[in-house]
């Protein structure tokens, strides 16, 4: 073929894989979550300030239930106790990530309040709330107050960190988020 | 036997019809279609059991697709209506409690008669030269239906649908790097929701079924090209008579026509049966957790995917942080012994150490749900050098050493077993069986260089072994 030609073909050619290829950014970008679907799954304001001590409250943040959980100084004592019962006191282990910020024995920025996703990390039912201490139903004898999923029985104190030898493999998930004054969550956002 | 041969006839006489065929024939080469593929496509005459498959593969695929057009005409993709729609279907619609029990049944059975298809293509070395691309193109076929099943199964929006696509989909969250943006922007949202509904409806009632029947007919057409294989993986095209038609041939029309009619009704009496007596098949091809709509707060006690995958599903959960290391000193072993055959060409040496150093890195570091995730996808990817993995001198089972036809099922019965374990619910002996079951997987597959070669093959006859009944 004519040299000429050829580098017009080369060249013709090439510029049209390119356009193809962009011509197929819209179609993939059309994919990703809508500006709707982008705006539900925002960060949203949780208003914690009428939380009283011991009171737990449910918000349904991008379809799991986000628990706010004011704990009182009992409450948190309850996890020098727990600590060596549990098993991953720090939250180190990878495989749901704990924050930096979180990973502490009270799982939270502040000690007081607990912000965690309410989903069993076994096979994703939502533990009920077990916060008398005492002998109960299927709770051990020294239970401090804690989660238990009903489900397969996994046992959680009141730092969301699960006890050995549980079906659940790690504790529950801290999810994103940040103080924006003392009564206002901001939640999905991390920024502290 | 092989000798009863008829006189050869002689060259065919080139006629011309007149009337509408030709009018026809002159616009269109319906007549040289016809002739390609039917009535001068010559198969060979000792196609058994195991050839039924084929047919009924495309059979079952037309069932999906009509009883899919109807299905369409009164489901909803909303994630507000899907399952009550399904429901409608199931009850206020005419015969279409019918119509969705033939599909789902369907989808079973179209697995049923894929795998026997595939264990054929083993059993005779059908995937052997020339026929490699047949077999690739049947690859990409299984693929695209696992596709079509996986986007298909979300549909009814129940329990099951919505927790297995949750599963699935957050495996691929496991890739490093790019992995939670590839989930979000294979669901659309941040979980299953009405946006991955909607897409999945679009893929699976358009997108997959047009590729898949793109890929049918390039199947078909490269079989048609080489040739069918037979149960003595003896190539028929190497003697052929005056006309240069294979002696041990048969038209396919009309022999295997009537033939595979023969097949295709036993087949419908089994799919009636199960279709009329036991359409959810005691919860196997309709889980009955799917009869409770999706409920994004309540996890299933049990997510278990449908039987087809379980074997799959088996591998991925298989794949812990024990495995992975064992993994490693599996793939080290084969290092150490590739850099021995290697010892005396340095670059490729030194290519493999490194290769090899990071690979080991990565396993090492990365989390072993990702590599749940590569065991899975090389599981069905494997099959694809199937036809460059296998060394016999000979295609089929026949002639090759029993041993070989031991391990090759011995391979099925792994599968079945792999099968198994992932319905049931994760045991530690569970584990350790699925976890051998997959290194008998992928060892039966990759060490196939190694152990076909071994053994000595039986004499292959030059002319088809055929006992006219």
């Amino acid at each position: 073929m004519d040299s000429q030609r050829r580098i017009w073909l080369i060249a013709t050619g090439a510029a049209t894989c390119v356009v193809g290829a962009a011509t197929a950014v819209p179609f993939i970008e059309s994919m990703e979550p809508s500006a709707k679907a982008r705006a539900e799954g925002g960060p949203i304001e949780v208003d914690i300030g009428h939380l009283r001590p011991a009171e737990k409250m449910t918000v349904l943040w991008r379809g799991q239930p986000v628990w706010f959980l004011r704990r009182t100084p009992q409450m948190l004592s309850s996890l020098n106790v727990t600590q060596s019962l549990v098993a991953d006191p720090l939250s180190h282990r990878t495989a749901f990530p704990t924050p930096a910020w979180a990973q502490n024995q009270w799982r939270s920025i502040k000690p007081e309040y607990l912000v965690v996703v309410g989903i069993c990390t076994h096979l994703g039912c939502s533990p009920v709330d077990r916060f008398t201490p005492g002998p109960q139903p299927s709770l051990p004898s020294d239970w401090q107050g804690g989660f238990l999923c009903p489900c397969h029985g996994s046992e959680f104190d009141l730092a969301a960190r699960v006890f050995k030898n549980m079906p659940a493999p790690d504790n529950l998930v801290v999810p994103p988020y940040r103080y924006i004054n003392d009564r206002k969550i901001l939640l999905g956002e991390y920024k502290a | 036997m092989a000798e009863q041969t008829l006189p050869d006839a002689g060259a065919p006489v080139a006629a011309t019809r007149g009337g509408l065929r030709q009018w026809i024939d002159d616009r269109f080469p319906f007549s040289a279609l016809w002739a390609a593929h039917l009535s001068e496509y010559y198969a060979p005459k000792n196609l058994n059991f195991w050839y039924y498959f084929g047919s009924l593969a495309i059979v079952v695929l037309a069932i999906q697709i009509v009883s899919g057009i109807f299905l369409v005409m009164h489901y909803k993709p909303d994630a507000a209506l899907a399952f009550g729609s399904v429901e409608y279907i199931m009850r206020d619609v005419s015969w279409g409690w019918l119509i969705r029990y033939i599909h789902s049944t369907g989808a079973s059975a179209f697995f049923v008669i894929i795998y026997m298809h595939m264990f054929r293509g083993l059993l005779y070395g059908s995937y052997r030269k020339p026929r490699e691309l047949v077999w690739i193109f049947g690859c990409l076929i299984f693929l695209c239906l696992m596709a079509e099943a996986f986007f298909g199964y979300l549909l009814p929006w129940g329990q099951m649908s919505f927790w297995g696509a949750q599963v699935i989909v957050n495996l691929f969250s496991a890739i490093p790097f790019i992995g939670p943006d590839l989930s979000l922007w294979i669901r659309g949202d941040y979980v299953v929701s009405d946006a991955t509904l909607n897409r999945f409806f679009a893929f699976h009632v358009i997108a997959i079924p047009l590729l898949l029947i793109g890929l049918v007919g390039a199947h078909i057409i490269a079989l048609h090209q080489v040739g069918s294989n037979n149960p003595d993986g003896i190539e028929i095209k190497a003697n052929k008579d005056a006309r240069g038609n294979p002696r041990d041939g048969i038209p396919f029309h009309p022999y295997f026509t009537v033939h595979d009619l023969f097949g295709l009704s036993a087949f419908l009496t089994i799919f009636s049966a199960v279709l009329f007596f036991a359409p959810t098949f005691g919860g196997y091809f309709l889980e009955h957790n799917n009869f409770i709509p999706a409920d994004p707060l309540k996890t299933p006690p049990h997510i278990a995917p449908v039987w087809y995958f379980t074997p799959f599903y088996s591998m991925l959960r298989a794949t812990t942080t024990t495995s992975v290391h064992l993994w490693m000193a599996v793939l080290t072993a084969a290092a150490l012994w590739g850099a021995w055959s290697l010892r005396r060409r340095i670059e490729r040496l030194v290519v493999l150490a490194v290769g090899m150093a990071f690979l080991l890195w990565a396993m090492a570091t990365v989390d072993a749900k990702f590599w749940g995730v590569v065991v899975m996808g090389g599981a069905v990817v494997s099959l694809f050098f199937l036809p460059w993995l296998d060394h016999a001198p000979v295609k089929s089972m026949r002639y090759r050493p029993k041993w070989h036809l031991s391990l090759l099922i011995l391979f099925a019965l792994d599968f079945i077993v792999l099968g198994y374990f992932g319905i049931s619910e994760p045991s530690p002996v569970g584990y350790w069986i699925s976890v051998s079951c997959t290194f008998i997987y992928f060892g039966f597959l990759w060490l196939m260089p190694w152990w076909t070669g071994l053994g000595t093959c039986k004499a292959v006859p030059e002319r088809l072994v055929y006992h006219p009944h």
